[in-house]
């Protein structure tokens, strides 16, 4: 590791960049409420925090630099006009409790990125309020919850979840109120439609699903899956996750979906920042429109205006102080803008171009598909089983060894039910030169598991540290410095 | 690439979706924009924006941010990485998010911090959920109404199907904070925590030493939400009363982070160490790597979502960490001096500010309790019309309090952050002075409007 920045500071040792000291004397407060003890923070110049934190940037693979086959994570480049556009002056300054007459631009913006939304999410309408695809998933059970006790429906405790799910998916449901059943997979990748039936009925309060599903294939029998649902009573829920497979090709509206969330900082190319902000808009059929979170915007008397709970009084409620994360909708908005209709289906056509050209060229150099006989989607899995039988070398051990040949390793070990498992995702921002460059990465690495399996097995060896002792993190804490 | 694929075309690689789900019509897209044309529109919007006066504080302010700082949080290699659970190719992200958690750990007088979570109202709510499992039989929260109503209320909405009561307590309106002498004689069973701002939503300082004793003596958990900025002044939460808070959570968007129309921000969390393992959201811990150097890592994951699925302490899956990002830089070119600067500054043009206004006859204060940098100001003319004739005039007078109490309607609640000059101070004062002066020789009832 590189010194701390606190390892860096001097006692007094301050910079141009904050004010001046004047009058600090503050002598209506009573000392009661005072700070004794400084906090600790560094006392550095200018330039040095400059330098390290540019030099810790150099440490941290991104899509800038590096290629991210990172499977339902949709890393595709961000476009540096969005950034440029948000971070504009007048677009920053402005206050969020500012009055809607103050702000008619920025609304106008979002009011169009919400009539984007719902075309390609064929939804009858959209908030913008959630902060994050989770969030997002949590407003949508909830919608269906609220949706359900208006109805005095009150039977229904469950939530169906399909075990190649997310995380996320059960999580949520919990946090909703609701017991989680799981639906296993049929082992040609779709939702087990027997199982599905079997455990269906009165107590079913809606279906969460993603699809194209995490194992990289659409689920062909979605239509059967939304009337079993619907005629069973309960909602279903789109997980937004792999929209980039078929943004502007097929509309989750059509599909039978009530209500999905949106994960604009996949679909949509908004940062992803180191682990956020994300950002996840709602979309919903009429059914569950009362329903969505404050607040919303709308155009009333030829003004954009905001929507709150008196204008909406059957709304869940509001899940951020303000408008959610209003600077990444504006990246997403213009983002949106610069594909245009035009430029929506090709992002689903080149993913799934890129995507099945990697599968291809993969299951040549030997790699095993987890599902063989199928289209890949976005995204494919394939399975180092045999590779760990024959030689000892795990999909973790690959995954670090991907490190050491500049890529970043593909999400590992998700779908759960598949063994030793890389979901493949390289969106259609990657290059045919960069493709077959991780294709050479991959292979090479595959012949060295059975050439020299302990190099892999000890990987990585070129990145700013070797394999970290996760067991030893969590037993002693050392979360702040000094312990 | 489709020779290699073995197919024909790209329409072939969609073959196993149902072809009557189909649908390429986007009538509600418009069609692509270049750069230039984008750029274009966008700089026109903004311009119809405008640039506004503003003294709105009410849990989002403006101060001023160094240049450096988001050109160092936008580089490449932070704005564009993934979360780091490749920690080998995430050490600059990860080094700094351990930094973060000093810098927080010790604004706060807390043990531990974690990586931030979505913003200051819905962590709250985790802080809520939090002390609820550390407390495990006892599912009441009491909630004073000096807590910014956004918070109360998106607390309710995150909480509300979990069994969680949250109990309301209005405050003592002649002093604007919380009735402490209420608060030790409240008589409810089954109460996890109570919830302390400081300083309170009007801006005014609570007695925080007397209500983390009273909250202690009932067995109740102290969770004190902070602005951050205001740290570098005020008591830290781990001194507060005689144990100091237990869980402290805020919104930390006065760290760096542009007002942007609400968002995105970050909130922040910090805690007791023996509350660690109740806490949501991502944790760095610093560990060794086999050669037995040091490194940071993901840590206690087995708490979230992607390991315990159903059983999750939250299902949050991301931080806030391009936003922690620019704050960590800014807290490292601050100091803890600039800190206080910005602290004192903003305080001292609070009150600079309270007393032009309150000089203008028909213009007052509700109560004399000590504010931080917002206080409530009482006008005696029609507030909206006073808010828009301000408006008209390119300032953003501050938020009307009628819509969150009912009680106030002719209360607005200002704040002038280090930002504010003299002279647009003195704007404001002249342009209410002579709203509120023609009112009271040009009464409504005589006004042709």
């Amino acid at each position: 590791m590189s010194n701390l920045i606190f390892e860096k500071s001097s006692p007094g040792r301050r910079n141009a960049a904050p004010l001046h000291p004047g009058e600090t004397a503050a002598d209506d407060i009573n000392d009661r409420f005072k700070r004794g003890t400084p906090a600790l923070l560094p006392e550095v110049s200018e330039m040095q925090a400059v330098r390290h934190y540019t030099q810790l940037s150099q440490k941290n693979f991104s899509i800038d630099t590096h290629f991210y086959p990172l499977g339902s994570c949709t890393m595709k480049y961000n476009p540096r006009i969005c950034n440029e556009l948000a971070m504009l002056p007048a677009l920053a300054s402005r206050h969020p409790a500012a009055p809607s007459t103050t702000g008619q631009g920025f609304l106008a913006c979002m009011h169009e990125l919400q009539e984007i939304l719902k075309d390609v999410a064929g939804m009858k309408a959209v908030s913008l309020a959630p902060m994050a695809g989770a969030q997002g998933e949590f407003t949508g059970i909830k919608m269906i919850r609220a949706y359900h006790d208006a109805r005095g429906d009150d039977a229904r405790q469950e939530i169906l979840v399909p075990d190649a799910a997310h995380g996320t998916n059960p999580a949520t449901a919990v946090m909703c109120g609701y017991k989680v059943r799981e639906i296993p997979t049929h082992e040609n990748g779709d939702v087990d439609i027997d199982a599905l039936k079997a455990a269906i009925g009165p107590q079913t309060a809606g279906l969460m699903l993603t699809n194209p599903s995490t194992l990289g294939v659409f689920d062909r029998g979605i239509t059967e899956i939304a009337g079993l649902v619907h005629a069973a009573g309960g909602l279903l829920y789109y997980d937004g996750a792999n929209l980039n497979a078929i943004l502007g090709k097929v509309k989750p509206g059509d599909m039978g979906f009530d209500v999905i969330h949106l994960n604009l900082h996949k679909t949509f190319s908004t940062p992803h920042g180191g682990g956020g902000p994300g950002s996840g808009p709602v979309g919903v059929g009429e059914r569950l429109e009362p329903y969505l979170p404050v607040p919303r915007i709308a155009m009333q008397n030829d003004e954009y205006c905001l929507l709150d709970m008196d204008e909406c009084p059957h709304s869940i409620g509001r899940l951020s102080a303000f408008m959610g994360n209003a600077g990444i909708l504006l990246r997403a908005w213009i983002y949106a803008r610069q594909l245009g209709r035009e430029g929506m289906p090709r992002v689903a056509e080149y993913a799934t171009l890129n995507a099945n050209y990697l599968k291809a060229r993969l299951e040549q150099g030997d790699f095993e598909m987890a599902y063989p006989e199928r289209r890949a989607t976005h995204e494919f899995i394939l399975t180092l089983k045999q590779e760990k039988s024959d030689t000892g070398v795990t999909a973790m051990d690959f995954a670090k060894r991907l490190l050491d040949k500049g890529h970043h390793a593909p999400t590992t070990y998700f779908p759960l039910l598949i063994p030793e498992c890389f979901l493949i995702e390289p969106t259609e921002t990657e290059s045919l030169e960069d493709l077959d460059s991780f294709i050479t990465a991959m292979n090479e690495i595959r012949l060295e598991c059975y050439s020299d399996p302990d190099t892999v097995k000890t990987a990585p060896h070129q990145m700013p540290v070797r394999r970290l002792d996760d067991v030893r993190a969590a037993r002693k804490l050392d979360l702040i410095w000094p312990e | 690439m489709l020779a290699a694929i073995g197919a024909d075309s790209i329409d072939d690689l969609f073959e196993e979706i149902p072809a009557d789900l189909i649908n390429t019509n986007l009538d509600q897209v418009p069609p692509g924009l270049d750069e230039m044309e984008l750029r274009r529109l966008v700089h026109q919007r903004a311009r119809a924006d405008g640039q506004y006066i503003n003294f709105i504080g009410a849990g989002a302010y403006e101060h001023h941010i160094p240049a450096a700082v988001w050109q160092v949080a936008t580089r490449g290699e932070f704005y564009s990485a993934y979360t780091p659970y490749q920690a080998e190719a995430s050490q600059g992200t990860l080094q700094l998010l351990y930094e973060y958690q000093t810098m927080m750990a010790s604004l706060t007088g807390m043990d531990v911090s974690n990586a931030s979570l979505y913003d200051g109202a819905s962590a709250l709510a985790e802080a809520v959920l939090m002390a609820v499992r550390a407390q495990r039989k006892a599912s009441r929260i009491v909630m004073p109404d000096t807590v910014h109503p956004a918070y109360r209320a998106v607390t309710q909405t995150i909480v509300g199907d979990q069994g969680i009561e949250l109990i309301s307590i209005e405050h003592d309106t002649d002093r604007g904070v919380i009735d402490s002498d209420a608060m030790a004689s409240l008589d409810a069973e089954d109460v996890a925590a109570l919830v302390i701002p400081q300083p309170n939503f009007f801006g005014n300082l609570e007695d925080i030493d007397a209500l983390t004793n009273i909250a202690h003596e009932k067995g109740w958990l102290v969770i004190a939400v902070v602005n951050p900025i205001s740290l570098a002044m005020l008591k830290p939460p781990g001194e507060w009363g005689d144990a100091g808070a237990d869980i402290v959570i805020g919104e930390g968007q006065p760290l760096g982070i542009p007002l942007s129309s609400g968002g995105p921000y970050f909130g922040f969390m910090c805690c007791r160490q023996k509350l660690v393992r109740q806490m949501p959201g991502r944790l760095i811990g610093r560990t060794l790597d086999m050669d037995g150097k040091p490194g940071f890592t993901l840590t206690l994951q087995a708490r979230e979502q992607h390991i315990r699925r159903s059983k999750a302490t939250s299902n949050i899956c991301t931080n806030q960490g391009l936003m922690v990002t620019a704050a960590t830089i800014y807290m490292s070119l601050m100091g803890n001096s600039g800190l206080q600067t910005v602290a004192n500054a903003s305080h001292a043009n609070t009150r600079i500010l309270v007393d032009k206004l309150t000089a203008i006859d028909g213009v007052e204060r509700v109560n004399d309790s000590t504010f931080f940098h917002e206080c409530v100001i009482r006008i005696n003319v029609p507030l909206d019309d006073a808010v828009r004739a301000l408006e008209a005039q390119g300032i953003v007078a501050g938020l009307p309090l009628g819509k969150y109490y009912p009680a106030m309607q002719d209360c607005l609640l200002v704040c002038a952050t280090e930002l504010r000059t003299e002279q647009e101070m003195d704007d404001y004062a002249l342009h209410l002075e002579s709203i509120v002066s023609k009112r009271r020789l040009d009464p409504p009832s005589a006004q042709k409007m």
